[in-house]
């Protein structure tokens, strides 16, 4: 089978986020980039469907340096192949999954698996469009893959309950957690991963139809207290709420 | 997912780190965000080793990592390497003592001294640890001077008759094989020797106090009968275990920084939340001069240890510059967990906090592989041209 993955590096959880100067942009500078934590999921479903059946998982990410970085970062945890879709930017989504899109068409893969949405922006709208533009189904938001012949039988959650599709390949998935135990690289995996060389394309230019007009901090909160550890905190901490914090 | 560990790099080390070195430092250190960080706490109180740990270790790959691909390693650079003892004694030394043994003190002398077939025959199932090793040196008579040990190896046949005993040896009860200097017509040299031979037991030892999470263990030989493939031929002499203990040194100098970077983390994100006289901790002129303290140590021995890499990497180190930096490492992590534990108050007595775990562990690092007095004097040595130690 023939796997397509396509990955972003997006800022760690925990990393402090500044504004940058313009307000339209979070500022590059100290912060740790990782894999995005869905695309950590897709990545996996690709190499375990790939092990079932054969064939070879590629990654794709589009971008400057740090899609280079992702897509490295997926090579040392098994990726067989990387393509890195060129830009610098100025994309809204839609011209994000066009060229995506356009970098993906023609390459006969059978499946294409993509995170639900990228941490950072939280936009969720890039796999969906990406299979619009493809012309092939999309099952979003996914936690179990199952994969039979050019049949796929996929698994969502919904409000109180399941929901099952079935398709046929070639289609698009995107990833929820839940859908698999994502691996570790291996020392010899980020080794191997140095000696394997990145496609690169370039994406293919559009006017963005909408456009970032201002970032603005989440409301400061006041920093949090400990009161104590264990069992014998709980006293102070149930006096506290009812006393100071009145929500008891 | 994450444990909320910032690192500290005030010096920007990072830069000078390259993108593979960095990568697998990532990667060992979100593996003991992972998975060491939130169970260590529980397994030192226990008492127990995460045995778990020991497979996961191999499948990211820890085991021998700067070893040729064809003996099961990843040819890794020495930065790189010990990049991921800093990474794993951040999260404890036993984790970072099974690796440092497995590395640096079994799979290191199988290399370096071992036949061509001792290497086919065991690195690959060490790298992978379908074989778990130790390496038994110290005596109960004789630490600090390893030289007039009295285990012996005596020509039988082809083979060779083992007698004697070996103490504090990390890993030596779930041990399948252990490297074992013994003299043989009276030079030190090094036999593998295979675990459920006639007469070998390995006894654990208890009620430790330190490296809590780790094996510790007894090595008794009782006329064990080896054969003739059992010696590590192409050691001779006491520089044969020194040049191993050189090794695991070299990742001990980084490990123990690794244990001073958890400790500060904690200090340092403690006393901002803690509040006393109406104020955090951290804004009394006192807890700052710790966290100073701290950082500044940190900074120094970050910097000192990058510089060993480079010159490991390059063939130049000696052991004299490893004693340094072993000798600083656990000297100033010791002091920095001390601190740590200070800052942290009652809460720095528990479980539940890292450096007072960290504190207990460099008690003993401070000691294995050479105590601080005998490295200083190693070093004094190498300055004066006098020897002090004998
Ligand atoms: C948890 C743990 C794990 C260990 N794992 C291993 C292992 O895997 N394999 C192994 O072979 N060993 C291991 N060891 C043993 C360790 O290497 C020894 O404990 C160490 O070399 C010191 O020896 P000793 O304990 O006999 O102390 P001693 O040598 O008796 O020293 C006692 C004190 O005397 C001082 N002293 C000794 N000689 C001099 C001198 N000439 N001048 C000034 N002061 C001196 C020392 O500095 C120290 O303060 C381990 C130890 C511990 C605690």
């Amino acid at each position: 089978m023939n796997i397509a993955v396509l990955v972003k590096l997006v800022p760690d959880t925990e990393a402090t986020i500044k504004i940058d100067a313009d307000r339209r942009k979070i500022a590059a500078g100290e912060i740790n980039f990782v894999l995005n934590p869905y695309d950590e999921f897709a990545v996996e479903e690709g190499l375990r469907q790939k092990e079932k059946a054969g064939g070879q998982v590629t990654v794709i990410s589009l971008g400057g340096d740090e899609a280079a970085k992702a897509l490295r970062n997926a090579l040392a945890i098994g990726a067989d192949e990387a393509i890195q879709v060129k830009s610098n930017g100025g994309l809204d989504m839609l011209g994000i999954a066009k060229a995506l899109a356009d970098a993906i068409r023609g390459r006969g893969f059978d499946l294409i698996l993509a995170g639900k949405q990228a941490v950072d922006d939280d936009c969720g709208a890039v796999g969906a469009m990406v299979a619009e533009f493809l012309d092939i189904p999309h099952v979003s938001i996914v936690t179990k893959l199952d994969i039979e012949g050019d049949k796929l039988t996929a698994t969502r959650e919904i409000e109180g309950g399941v929901e099952v599709f079935e398709a046929n390949l070639p289609a698009l998935i995107t990833a929820q957690k839940g859908l698999n135990e994502p691996r570790y690289a291996s020392l010899k995996g980020i080794m191997a991963s140095k000696k394997k060389v990145i496609e690169e394309v370039a994406a293919t230019i559009s006017t963005p139809k909408v456009e970032v007009i201002t970032l603005t901090y989440p409301p400061q909160r006041p920093p949090g207290r400990i009161v104590g550890q264990g069992v014998d905190a709980v006293p102070e901490l149930v006096r506290l709420l009812r006393e100071e914090a009145k929500v008891l | 997912m994450d444990s909320g560990y910032k690192a500290l790099d005030y010096l920007k080390l990072d830069e000078l780190l390259t993108e593979d070195e960095r990568m697998v430092r990532d990667l060992v250190r979100e593996w003991v965000d992972r998975e060491v960080i939130p169970i260590i706490g529980k397994a030192a109180d226990e008492g127990k080793f995460p045995f778990h740990f020991i497979r996961q270790m191999a499948e990211l790959g820890l085991y021998g990592p700067t070893l040729p691909e064809r003996y099961g390693g990843a040819g890794l650079s020495e930065i790189a390497y010990g990049l991921i003892m800093q990474e794993l004694e951040r999260g404890d030394t036993g984790i970072r003592s099974f690796a440092s043994v497995q590395s640096g003190l079994v799979m290191f002398p199988i290399f370096r001294y071992g036949t061509e077939e001792q290497r086919q025959k065991y690195l690959p199932k060490l790298a992978s640890a379908e074989l778990i090793g130790c390496f038994g040196l110290t005596e109960p008579n004789y630490g600090s001077d390893p030289g007039s040990m009295i285990t012996i190896a005596t020509k039988d046949g082809t083979g060779y008759r083992l007698n004697g005993a070996k103490m504090w040896i990390t890993n030596g009860t779930v041990a399948d094989l252990a490297v074992v200097w013994a003299k043989l017509d009276g030079v030190v040299r090094g036999f593998v020797v295979e675990k459920g031979l006639q007469g070998f037991s390995a006894p654990e030892t208890k009620m430790k106090w330190s490296l809590r999470a780790s094996v510790t263990s007894e090595l008794v030989f009782d006329d064990v009968k080896l054969s003739a493939d059992a010696l590590l031929p192409e050691a001779k002499g006491l520089p044969g275990p020194l040049s191993c203990l050189t090794q695991a040194r070299y990742g001990i100098a980084w490990g123990t920084i690794g244990a001073a970077m958890a400790c500060f983390d904690e200090a340092l994100s403690y006393a901002k939340q803690r509040v006393q006289f109406s104020k955090p901790i951290a804004s009394f002129q006192l807890v700052q001069n710790k966290l100073v303290e701290m950082a500044s140590e940190i900074t120094k021995a970050q910097l000192l240890n990058y510089r060993l890499g480079q010159l490991k990497q390059a063939g130049k180190m000696t052991h004299q510059m490893v004693s340094l930096a072993k000798r600083n490492g656990c000297e100033q992590a010791l002091k920095i967990a001390r601190m740590s534990r200070d800052i942290l108050g009652a809460a720095g007595i528990t479980y539940e906090f890292q450096s007072g775990r960290h504190m207990v562990n460099l008690e003993s690092v401070i000691t294995y592989e050479g105590t601080h007095d005998i490295h200083t004097l190693a070093i004094g040595a190498d300055l004066t041209g006098i020897e002090a130690y004998r």
